[in-house]
């Protein structure tokens, strides 16, 4: 029994410290740009001033536009999927992807807006009792 | 200053029921640890009474505060900050609970419910066990009270008042219009109350059924670990440390059912209702609910050992203290803001993190050293379980579900992990002495979740469950102690042949195809379905062999048979999911190797597209009479006709401020498989602006003329001149021009535009060619015969919608196997209930 207890204890330490060796880093542009070909999160918010290139008619599974980061660094982005709807209106994007041949492959956009609800609907998620205060967004109706 | 419109009295009421459940949980844990403790029967009689006046009190104070925000939401008293943030007049009174908990002060608020319907129960019992778990009741009802205080001590918030007002929370501070001539630095308008009109209304997403029922189920069962947790601590307490066993066990399969059941609804909710495909995501809200059902199973069956045969006592008493531990853990993960980025719900940090992790540590540091404290003189026989025991292959069992919930914790934690690093270097370079130590180049941790995310987990827990599966189906054919060789296999031989019967027939016609992670895991998803059909018929065929049919005594057996239902369809729904919106008229995507996904399916109105098996038609929409709120029909009809259906599904539209799109998915349900669909993008609303304008072609006949899309060619001009000179004057002529239209795709349409002159004016029809987001007039014709066309195209004119569709198959196996686990689990808590009943009757 004892034998038993010790090897199950082993083998989740291990599987937990494999898990380490899958995770993925924060980075900037500029770090992303350097690990090209990793899958990284990219903190970055949408260069309002660059078009963002969306024609759910031609293609509903293409969007391009520029992500810039808060070092100044700017890229473009394609993400093969719907455009998330309130792209324009974030403050804050985690781009999931990596960066390859000169723009970052995005897998998926998580957006940040600055006024409520707008993490909860980036993904069309939210949950009870986690519902982001008004107070640090619009103040009446 | 006085405000005109305002209702204080109920928030002053409130605030005084606040107190008085706080204050009353204090007396209330107070007394029962008196009467826990005191000798002097008499003493103990009155401490008892005491405990039992102040728990009731503050049951009627938690259900008055409830009672309270129920009709200042009802009401729409504007004036209180809670009503104004979560409710709106459109609200329907249905969803008024969901407001309630949509809140992190309403969801607190529940949990003390929770507790005290709990704490009644508790209250009817004639047990010496009474009193000591009541206490520790009472003082995690204490702990819980402080969240909704509201109160500052020394600048610190402690909890977050549910009663504050609009005026007082901040959120009217930069509003000019309502001060006093427009100065923010001046007070409120007295009248500030009239020109708040409405409030800011219940997230659109959880305006669902679902949402009224979820968060209680889960509540009760977050509040139901308290109790085994509160015996435990109790039997620690008397220092009788197997005597509260058999009280304890009807409340450990009641917390399992019931916290099962609440998570699994969060589950039924996010595939009914929310627009990201499945039931389960591995997001660390979810895994959060799940770590301490898995280490409150693992109790609950150490604690069955223990009634058996006197083992396992230490292990329970592990997995109740952690059970709870782990409630009070994920509590502070998921509201303490700490998850930031990796959990795509949303978290508010309420400004409460240190008091959050005071409530976790001010239960974990003590009732840990104390465990460890007594952990040698909790009885354990020294005699080692044979292999060929029951409660040898339980333990093993149990401690698999214990280790599994560790590991899902422990890949949960990520953000914690990083938190802590960044404190440790702030410290470290804080002292000078160590300044140095770290580097200059050393950072703190910055992880962030995997790649694929899901299949870190998958690719562990699939091999739990293999397991899992395997000892659910063989340990119920072992007896406690020892079991005959001959007796298991004799016993086993049926479910074995009829389970290699039911995969042969499931490969056959079902199958699994999952080749995305390699063979290794398909395989291995391969052998999880079998050993769940093997699970599955060995624990309905032990309801005969085991229990003699009889279903009252084959509680575990049912339970099992529903778990093993819950796996099946796991495994089948899951791996078989298909995104059907990515094959279009036959193709499936990707087209080659390298090709990008094309998940998302654009559907222009009127223009049937082929999907999958399926032709899809979007009909067009409708709205909600009083919100924001788009029904977007869309007409399924099946490759041979015979089946067709309409599925409505709808969005929110740029509700109340909040730009974008918030979609929830319709589904049609088969037996077999359920097909559904969300609507991913629609088109923007200022686009919708029709900003283009008619350009003007001249054109003769047979000529062609390019449009963005494709050509036109002019054929020859008609006309009509029998036209009555009441409506068209003198000279009215009507002219008609055939033209036909050749688009890029390929589709050719034939039009007669119509134009007239009338009453010396020229008079156009427009035509409308949808598909190709053109309109079409004929403007006029010239002297030479010539014919002017007017064009215009515009994205405008499409009304179309972007969605993604899925199919499910095998979805109803995990549903009905959830209901079945409970049901099993609460026939068993019933049974053990009478058990004991009959036991002291007798004694």
């Amino acid at each position: 029994m004892h034998i038993i207890l010790l090897v199950l204890i082993a083998a989740s330490i291990a599987v937990l410290v494999s898990f380490t060796n899958t995770t993925s880093t924060y980075d900037t542009i500029e770090t992303a740009k350097e690990k090209s070909g990793t899958y990284v999160h990219l903190m970055a918010k949408l260069d309002k001033s660059a078009p963002i290139e969306y024609d759910a008619l031609n293609n509903p599974n293409y969007l391009s536009f520029t992500a810039v980061d808060s070092l100044g660094s700017s890229v473009k982005v394609v993400y093969h999927s719907a455009k998330p709807d309130n792209l324009e209106m974030s403050d804050k994007l985690v781009l999931k992807g990596k960066f390859n041949n000169g723009y970052f492959e995005c897998e998926e956009i998580q957006t940040k807006c600055p006024s409520k609800y707008k993490e909860a609907e980036a993904q069309g998620k939210t949950h009870p009792g986690n519902v982001p205060d008004p107070r640090n967004g619009n103040a009446t109706n | 200053m006085s405000y005109t419109g305002e209702h204080l009295v109920y928030g002053q009421f409130g605030n005084f029921f606040i107190v008085l459940s706080l204050l009353a949980a204090a007396v209330a844990a107070i007394s029962f640890a008196r009467a826990t403790v005191v000798q002097e029967p008499s003493d103990k009689k009155a401490w008892l009474t005491l405990g039992r006046i102040a728990f009731i009190s503050q049951t009627l104070a938690v259900f008055a505060i409830f009672g309270l925000i129920f009709y200042i939401l009802q009401q729409h008293l504007f004036e209180y900050h809670y009503a104004w943030k979560h409710s709106s007049r459109s609200l329907e009174f249905k969803y008024l609970l969901a407001a309630i908990w949509e809140g992190q002060e309403g969801s607190f608020l529940l949990w003390m419910t929770c507790h005290s319907v709990l704490g009644l129960v508790l209250l009817t019992k004639r047990s010496e066990w009474g009193a000591p778990v009541l206490s520790v009741l009472s003082m995690v009802q204490f702990a819980l009270s402080t969240m909704i205080m509201g109160l500052y001590i020394f600048g610190w918030k402690m909890g977050s008042n549910p009663f504050i007002l609009l005026r007082d929370s901040g959120v009217l501070d930069n509003a000019p219009a309502l001060h006093v001539n427009f100065d923010i630095t001046q007070a409120l308008r007295p009248d500030y109350l009239s020109s708040i009109k409405d409030g800011n209304d219940l997230n659109p997403l959880l305006q669902n059924y679902w949402m009224v029922i979820h968060p209680p189920v889960l509540f009760m069962g977050f509040a139901s670990t308290s109790i085994p947790f509160a015996f435990a601590m109790a039997g620690l307490w008397k220092k009788k440390y197997g005597a509260w066993a058999e009280e304890a066990l009807p409340w450990a399969l009641f917390s399992t059912a019931v916290l099962g059941v609440g998570i699994m609804m969060g589950g039924m909710w996010a595939y009914e209702s929310l627009s990201f495909g499945g039931y389960w995501a591995w997001d660390p809200v979810e895994n959060a609910s799940l770590v301490p059902w898995l280490i409150g199973v693992a109790g609950l069956h150490t604690l069955l050992i223990y009634r058996a045969t006197e083992q396992s006592l230490r292990a329970t008493y592990l997995f109740f203290i952690l059970g709870f531990l782990f409630i009070l853990y994920s509590t502070f993960l998921t509201r303490s803001g700490i998850l930031g980025e990796t959990s795509v719900h949303a978290f508010t940090d309420l400004g409460m993190n240190w008091q959050l992790l005071a409530f976790l540590s001010v239960f974990t540091l003590p009732s840990l050293a104390w465990f460890l404290q007594a952990y040698k003189r909790i009885p354990s026989p020294q005699k080692e379980e044979e292999i060929s025991s029951r409660e040898f292959w339980m333990f093993i069992g149990s401690l698999l579900f214990f280790l599994s919930a560790m590991v899902i914790i422990g890949q949960t934690s990520l953000p914690v992990y990083n938190k802590l690093s960044t404190f440790f270097f702030e410290q470290i370079r804080s002292i000078p002495l160590l300044k140095d130590w770290l580097g200059p180049n050393a950072t703190p941790l910055n992880l962030a979740p995997p790649n694929d995310l899901e299949f870190s987990y998958n690719s562990v827990q699939i091999y739990v469950a293999i397991i899992v599966a395997l000892l659910t189906a063989l340990t119920q054919y072992f007896k406690y102690r020892h079991t005959e060789t001959r007796y298991f296999w004799k016993k086993m031989l049926i479910p074995v042949l009829v389970s290699g019967i039911l995969f042969a027939l499931f490969s056959w016609q079902v199958g699994i195809d999952y080749p995305r992670k390699g063979p290794v895991f398909e395989g291995s998803i391969w052998l999880a379905v079998l050993l769940s059909i093997y699970a599955l018929v060995a624990n309905l065929s032990y309801i005969w062999i085991g229990a003699r049919g009889k279903l009252q005594h084959a509680g575990g057996s049912i339970a099992h048979v529903g778990f093993a239902m819950v796996l099946l369809g796991i495994f089948i729904s899951s791996s078989n999911k298909e995104i059907i919106s990515n094959n279009i008229d036959g193709i499936p995507a990707p087209l080659a190797e390298g090709e990008n996904p094309r998940e998302n399916l654009t559907l222009i109105q009127d223009m049937p597209v082929n999907m999958a098996n399926y032709t899809l038609t979007y009909l067009g929409d409708s709205a909600h009479p009083k919100k924001q709120l788009w029904y977007y029909k869309i007409r399924f009809v099946n490759k041979n006709g015979t089946d067709s259906f309409l599925l409505t599904p709808n969005a929110f539209v740029n509700y109340k401020g909040n730009e974008g799109l918030m979609a929830n998915p319709d589904a049609r349900h088969y037996w077999d498989h359920d097909v559904f669909t969300y609507i991913t993008s629609i088109p923007n609303p200022e686009n919708t602006a029709d900003t283009s304008r008619f350009v003007p072609y001249v054109r003769k006949t047979g000529d062609t003329l390019y449009y963005s899309k494709g050509t036109l060619l002019v054929q020859s001009l008609g006309l009509r001149d029998n036209v009555p000179d009441s409506l068209f004057g003198q000279n009215g002529k009507l002219y008609e021009l055939p033209v036909s239209v050749q688009a890029a795709t390929g589709t050719s349409y034939q039009l007669t535009l119509r134009a007239a002159l009338a009453k010396g004016q020229w008079i156009s029809l427009p035509d409308t060619l949808t598909t190709e987001g053109m309109i079409l007039k004929l403007q006029k014709v010239l002297p030479d015969g010539s014919v002017e066309l007017g064009i215009k195209e515009s994205d405008a004119l499409l009304k179309y919608v972007t969605l993604k569709a899925y199919r499910y198959p095998w979805i109803k196996l995990l549903w009905y196997g959830v209901w079945i686990t409970a049901i099993g689990l609460l026939i068993s808590m019933i049974r053990r209930i009478r058990i004991r009943r009959l036991r002291i009757a007798k004694s």
